[in-house]
């Protein structure tokens, strides 16, 4: 490749044509402060509107600064970034951006983690002209089941809108007005819960002011704990585990299943459990369903849909409810490990320790937004009883633990409960792309070929490209396996099944780029993708180290089937664990 | 998650369909498509746009974005005199604005508005070519020239 030599602040540098001056800088361990540039290099996601010009420095030969976010090196160029002309531009642009921005930094959610914020203080403003007389509410707030949006603290940076359009291709918000009143919103200002939202929660993580933050339900959750009449239960999915220790410090890639285990009960959970449980017993049924089709359509049985698609995260279930109605037979009916977790806690459990349903509040922790729509969804209630009745994220869980004096890392590492909190590593890879087919695989392989799988890791089924394949052989069957995470990825291949072109058997979707380690609900990775794969790694080591990796091994699984459920896919399984779609496409009305 | 109610006739949707066929149902069109509802409707309602977004298979959101960003695009019906005030820079120094706010003044409503008997719309121009006649008002085809706030009254007298 062709390369360039260039000069920043008086240090020399090759670099590759077309690289930005901002990346070059980076490369000299030049730190230029950028607003509204965000990048997650390993999965391909770059927001680039050169829109707030904080990164600008002074470039030879050109007689504005420039963006540096957006800028190209070009040969023999010569960059200066911190000269007076330029110090004096950024603090032009930020006391532009605060003149009418709400200064109530004490109250806000983002308060901490806020890159406007942090902007601020790393670029020493101490005062703004003139702020105290800056008018700055003019938005409505606008709450749905899983998001809060509060426009007035929108400085424009338009990530949220990349995300949806570009990466989700949801497109449920966009860019609207112009000058003050400028901001990200749904078609026509509506409300989100009124737009095409899929609630995957992608805006809100990487919004970098408070503009966009989940629904907080950690009141009502410590409501329910401090009630004595109430027996509250807690199951944490597998993706939490790995990022916890992020809000505490700690290096992300931090395995603190024992620490949150142990920070759990210290907050007074009765039970501990596991959504890995959940996750083993999602495999079970999905697992039995795969085989089902696929041994059908084997045998020359049109009816059978193949692709099976996985159905286990929520904003990927609304994303195919809303773009691809006519596909809804072709997903797994298996409810998602949260609602089957749920579906249990609340029948097979809350038997066996003698509590009435309606005296049960389960919990969930989740890596995600989509799961408090979900929760919430009519079809998982019984007599208006929801089967999870609270889903905090797990940077609601973090400030739960730091509101309640915990230090959670001096904490001694606990067990969770039985039986609902036990779990092989099949339920753990759930949180990575491509860990649920790889789960079913080392499921279904058995099942289907009545042989030990020798080799337990399918490890041409990770990476963190967004569309990948693999075909596996099932002795003598080769098995086409398509994975995509984010919901644009999906869509291709959803395209494909509805064309009827698709090769694959199974495929798998995750709404987040990275599956739930990346997911709306976690740490914020501030553009950062080497958290997300830290991440991802601490999944597989927390595989690696447990005894049992196959979720039909699992010993209170079996028991569950042998004592509750009858075997997978019995008439009591579909009544409790398996759910139906819906068909919510809008539809033009006519006027007869 | 869409509980938007469409009202059209199905001639509408079917001009809509058309329009966006036009040009190939692609979105790079959309200002095009945009343009010619607009002047087919008068005026761009959320139910118009949610058809084209069906035409042109792109997010109605982004419709919504084009739509407010411009100027010349509005959701509210044109009054059946639509009055359009030049802001151009002659204009402007000739004291423009001052005839505008006497318009809003006696018509009760801001720009991109209409009158309650949808009898009087307000809208603002960039120079209409006419800056030897500064400030200049348009009220449906007829030019007013050299309009002062005075004279607000008297043209719209002429069409009660
Ligand atoms: S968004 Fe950030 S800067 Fe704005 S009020 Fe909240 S913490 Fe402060
Ligand atoms: S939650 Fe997802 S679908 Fe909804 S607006 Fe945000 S990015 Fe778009
Ligand atoms: S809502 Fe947040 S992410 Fe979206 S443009 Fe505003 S500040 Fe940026
Ligand atoms: S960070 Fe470069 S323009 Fe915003
Ligand atoms: S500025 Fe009004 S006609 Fe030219």
């Amino acid at each position: 490749m062709e390369t360039i030599k260039l000069t920043i602040d008086n240090k020399e540098i090759d670099v590759p044509r077309g690289t930005t001056i901002y990346k070059a800088a980076r490369e000299l361990g030049i730190d230029i402060p950028t607003l509204c540039y965000m990048e997650l290099h390993d999965m391909n996601i770059e927001n680039k509107p050169a829109g707030c010009r904080i990164c600008v420095a002074e470039v030879s030969g050109r007689r504005t600064l420039a963006p540096t976010c957006a800028t190209k090196c070009e040969p023999g160029m010569v960059v200066k970034t911190h000269t007076p002309r330029v110090l004096n531009a950024r603090r032009t642009v930020m006391e532009f951006i605060l003149s009418n921005h709400p200064k109530d930094c004490l109250v806000c959610s983002k308060s901490g983690t806020c890159e406007l914020q942090d902007m601020a203080h790393r670029l020493g403003i101490k005062d703004i002209p003139g702020a105290e007389y800056a008018a700055v509410s003019t938005f409505r707030m606008d709450t749905s089941p899983s998001i809060i949006r509060n426009l007035d603290k929108c400085i424009m940076c338009r990530r949220c809108e990349m995300m949806c359009n570009d990466v989700q291709t949801v497109g449920a918000i966009s860019a609207v007005n112009r000058g003050f009143m400028a901001t990200v919103a749904p078609a026509f200002e509506q409300n989100l819960e009124h737009s095409t939202c899929t609630y995957c929660g992608q805006c809100v993580s990487v919004c970098p002011t408070g503009a966009l933050t989940e629904v907080n339900h950690v009141p009502q959750v410590l409501r329910a704990l401090v009630d004595p009449t109430k027996t509250v239960v807690v199951q944490t999915a597998p993706a939490v585990r790995a990022a916890l220790g992020e809000e505490f410090g700690l290096a992300p890639g931090t395995l603190v299943t024992g620490k949150m285990t142990a920070a759990l009960r210290t907050l007074g959970f009765d039970y501990v459990f596991d959504t890995d449980f959940a996750a083993d017993l999602t495999i079970m049924e999905e697992g039995t369903e795969l085989l089902d089709r696929l041994s059908k359509y084997l045998k020359g049985d049109k009816t059978a849909k193949i692709p099976i698609l996985t159905s286990c995260c929520p904003g990927w279930v609304n994303f195919f409810e809303e773009y691809f109605p006519d596909l809804k037979d072709v997903p797994s009916t298996a409810k998602s490990p949260q609602q089957m977790f749920g579906a249990i806690a609340k029948t097979y459990f809350a038997d066996k320790i003698g509590v009435n349903r309606k005296d049960m509040v389960v919990v969930s922790i989740m890596p995600c937004l989509a799961k408090k729509y979900e929760c919430q969804r009519d079809e998982f209630s019984v007599d208006g009883n929801p089967d999870v009745d609270f889903s905090i994220s797990t940077r609601e869980l973090a400030s739960f633990i730091k509101q309640a004096n915990i230090d959670i890392k001096n904490l001694h590492d606990e067990e969770f409960d039985s039986p609902l909190g036990e779990s092989t590593g099949a339920g753990v890879i759930f949180g990575n792309t491509g860990g649920v087919i790889e789960a079913a695989c080392r499921t279904a392989y058995e099942l289907y070929t009545g042989k030990k799988l020798e080799r337990i890791e399918f490890t041409e089924l990770r990476g963190m490209e967004g569309v990948r394949s693999a075909t596996l052989d099932f002795d003598g069957l080769p098995l086409n396996i398509g994975i995509a995470h984010g919901l644009g990825n999906a869509r291709k291949l959803l395209n494909d099944v509805r064309s009827g072109k698709s090769q694959f058997h199974a495929i798998e979707v995750m709404a987040c780029p990275g599956g739930c380690i990346g997911g709306g609900g976690q740490p914020l990775h501030h553009g950062n993708s080497e958290i997300i794969k830290a991440r991802a790694a601490a999944i597989y080591t927390e595989d690696r180290k447990k005894p049992l990796r196959k979720s039909h091994e699992n010993p209170f699984i079996i028991k569950l089937y042998d004592e509750f459920l009858g075997k997978p896919g019995s008439e009591k399984a579909h009544h409790l664990l398996h759910t139906h779609y819906f068909d919510k496409k809008k539809k033009i009305m006519i006027k007869k | 998650m869409s509980h938007i109610k469409i009202e059209l006739r199905k001639e509408d949707v079917d001009f809509i369909k058309g329009v966006c066929s036009t040009f190939n149902n692609d979105p790079q069109e959309l200002i095009n498509v945009l343009h010619t509802c607009q002047e087919h409707f008068g005026y761009l309602p959320a139910e118009v746009q949610e058809v084209v977004s069906d035409g042109l298979n792109m997010p109605v959101a982004k419709i919504y974005g084009v739509v407010t960003f411009y100027s010349f695009f509005t959701m509210t019906p044109k009054g059946k005199h639509p009055i359009s005030i030049c802001l151009g820079t002659a204009c402007y120094v000739r004291g423009a604005e001052k005839v505008l706010d006497e318009f809003k003044k006696e018509l009760a409503i801001q720009v991109g508005e209409s009158t309650p008997d949808n009898k009087f719309s307000l809208s603002t121009l960039r120079c209409v070519g006419a800056c030897g006649l500064a400030p200049v008002v348009l009220v449906g085809d007829k030019t007013y020239g050299r309009v002062a706030p005075d004279d607000v009254k008297n043209i719209l007298k002429e069409y009660v």
